[in-house]
């Protein structure tokens, strides 16, 4: 609606391309992901040895997550209650979820490093959106060693867990995987928006982001009531894993939910994202760029 | 379209092919400053203070200031980066800092300490992703590409990772990947700092023939004065956020009231040139300064000393664009007094 008022300027031949505005705005982005993630790609390829090392190196520290917990388990038969299926599930559900907002939104803690040093700028006169260029910044596949290493995790959760198995649990393990990135992924823009106010604050991003999917990979029965409540409802990282996966496993959730609640999570993940997406906004807004 | 002799405060300049307009515009910073443990002071500063002027079509412009005059801040402002503070600003009709995105189309820039080339990649790499990013069309991308590397002589450099480009080269790269979309307005914040003569002459032969062929409109920040005059038909001054001057350059001296330096070589020490409306501001030996008018003929004077006094070589020096600025300023303030 704002462009009507501009159409009234005569354009030169020069730009006589046409409008180049085709799609909508979602559709935009997500080109310019492809777009900008493809020339990162392309970039760590230069350093094919430093690519392969990177992956491997990727797949086995997060590989070693697990590893903890198995060693927790040659010890004891259960974790609050639950059994190593049990948290292999909630293990797998976490990693995986959060893998899929690493690759697509993980490296938006760079972004503090980018007001400092004014190459955030360039990014605001390029044809695309912010956000987009912003999440595919420093797009690295290497982190797709946290998927599957998540990925094997919950497939031998899956074969080994002793769940009398309906359509709603089965409808719930993809739901969860989705919803979770999504609420990963929200907490990342967040985390983001929130370097424009400080921007040497990507390790608090990083705190909620990576140490969310570690405390998610063990039971809630092993934290306090009034933490696992802020965990629920202030800051709602329960519904990636913990929520629904109670529901899935017949297991007694700390807390007085109602048993829809289990199926709350694309709800919260949409909420979510709206708020994340307010927050970068404001942040936008606010940015004021270099003295140099 | 080009210079007609119109004041360039009246309004017929505005409504007739205005292609960059500012009215009014203003830049506040707020800065936060420690002033101890947990303390912290808050100060405003007035980065760009009132600004207006309107550049048509075609145009070349120089913008120009001393450090911390608020040309980046404008720059940054015309090409929505920043929102004004005040003020209304139009580049082609649109509100920058609103429709940045769509306004990127239409806009080119290369800001001189950083780069939108991507390290390490071949420099080939980033125009290919301008080309996708921008939407240019086959054929137009590859006549525009020719002719960049044709005029920026980039052929031997397409190939080569840009972190192993000299600051020349990337520069040249740089402008040439703010060129392939035909932007009808090129904004450069200090295209020319860091680069030795060659590769400043070879940038300014570029824009000149990039401002008579394309009639792309140019607006260059740059505190080499050089730039200004081999390229700019109309010089904008700013200091502490003020435009202090918008007129040709050769205006820009005697609105200055500045003066340039003769120095001549005598073939021995002798006491103070008398040639007025000279006057001699140092002496070092044989060697005399003298300042005078920068609007009187220098040749006229060279004539008087040579005629009366044992020279032996001479130089003329011209005042430099600080200097010039900061009489201006001082003056400003003294009638702001008065
Ligand atoms: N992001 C910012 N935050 C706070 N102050 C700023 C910011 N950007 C610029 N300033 C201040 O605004 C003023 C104008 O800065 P600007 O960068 O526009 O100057 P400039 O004319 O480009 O100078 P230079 O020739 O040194 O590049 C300076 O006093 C600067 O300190
Ligand atoms: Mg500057």
């Amino acid at each position: 609606m704002v462009e009507t008022s501009a159409s009234g300027t005569a354009r030169t031949a020069g730009t006589g391309a046409g409008e180049p505005f085709g799609g909508s705005r979602a559709g935009e982005a997500l080109r310019a992901y492809r777009l900008i993630a493809g020339m990162w790609i392309r970039s760590s390829m230069t350093y094919r040895t430093s690519f392969v090392i990177t992956v491997l190196g990727n797949l086995l520290v997060t590989g070693l997550d697990f590893v903890a917990i198995l060693l927790m388990f040659s010890q004891v038969d259960s974790l609050g209650g639950w059994s190593l299926p049990e948290v292999a599930f909630l293990y797998g559900l976490s990693a995986t979820a959060f893998g899929l907002a690493d690759l697509t939104f993980g490296s938006m803690d760079v972004l503090g490093g980018r007001m400092r040093d004014g190459s955030f700028d360039i990014l605001l006169v390029r044809p695309a959106p912010v956000l987009a260029q912003v999440a595919a910044d420093h797009f690295a596949l290497r982190r797709l060693g946290r998927i599957t290493q998540g990925v094997l995790v919950l497939v031998w959760a899956l074969l080994t867990v002793d769940v009398d198995w309906t359509a709603a649990k089965v409808l719930l393990v993809p739901m969860m995987l989705v919803s979770g990135g999504v609420i990963f992924c929200a907490l990342f823009v967040a985390g983001a928006a929130f370097q424009f106010l400080a921007q040497d604050a990507a390790e608090v991003q990083n705190a909620f982001t990576y140490g969310g999917t570690t405390l998610l990979q063990y039971p809630p029965t092993v934290f306090g009531k009034d933490f696992v409540r802020g965990v629920t409802f202030l800051l709602p990282l329960a519904f990636v894993n913990w929520v629904p996966a109670a529901y899935v496993l017949e297991r007694p959730y700390p807390l007085d939910l109602p048993h829809w609640a289990a199926f709350l999570s694309p709800l919260v993940a949409a909420v979510c994202c709206a708020l994340a997406g307010l927050a970068w906004r404001a942040g936008l807004r606010s940015y004021r760029s270099t003295g140099s | 379209m080009a210079d007609t002799n119109t004041d360039p405060s009246t309004q017929a300049g505005a409504d007739t092919d205005a292609f960059i307009e500012l009215d009014g515009v203003e830049k506040v910073f707020d800065v936060r400053k420690k002033t101890g443990f947990l303390k912290r002071e808050r100060r405003q500063v007035r980065a760009v203070d009132s600004i207006s002027f309107t550049v048509p079509r075609g145009e070349m412009v120089g913008y120009i200031g001393p450090n911390g005059a608020g040309k980046s801040t404008t720059i940054k402002m015309l090409t929505g980066i920043l929102t004004p503070s005040g003020g209304r600003l139009r580049v082609a009709g649109i509100d920058p800092s609103r429709e940045r995105t769509r306004l990127a189309h239409r806009i080119g820039v290369v800001f001189g300490q950083r780069t939108t080339l991507w390290w390490d990649l071949p420099l080939l790499d980033s125009y290919k992703l301008m080309h996708r990013m921008y939407r240019i069309p086959d054929a137009r991308y590859r006549e525009n590409l020719d002719r960049l590397v044709e005029l920026l002589d980039l052929s031997a450099l397409l190939d080569v990772p840009v972190r192993q480009l000299s600051l020349g080269q990337r520069m040249r790269g740089d402008i040439a990947a703010a060129l392939l979309h035909d932007p009808e307005v090129l904004y450069l914040d200090e295209p020319t700092i860091g680069l030795d003569v060659i590769s400043k002459a070879r940038v300014r032969e570029f824009l000149r023939e990039l401002n008579a062929e394309r009639g792309t409109t140019v607006l260059l920040t740059t505190h080499d004065l050089q730039d200004i005059e081999q390229l700019c038909s109309r010089v904008m001054v700013i200091d502490h956020g003020r435009l202090m001057y918008d007129g040709p350059l050769a205006g820009l001296h005697e609105v200055g009231d500045s003066e340039r330096v003769l120095v001549v070589d005598l073939e021995r020490e002798l006491p103070p040139i008398e040639v007025p409306p000279a006057r001699v501001v140092k002496v070092e030996g044989p060697r005399q300064w003298l300042a005078f008018p920068a609007a009187e003929s220098a040749a006229v004077l060279v004539a008087r000393v040579a005629a009366e006094y044992p020279l032996v070589d001479l130089s003329v020096r011209e005042p430099d664009i600080e200097t010039v600025i900061a009489k201006m300023y001082a003056e400003q303030a003294e009638r702001a007094i008065s």
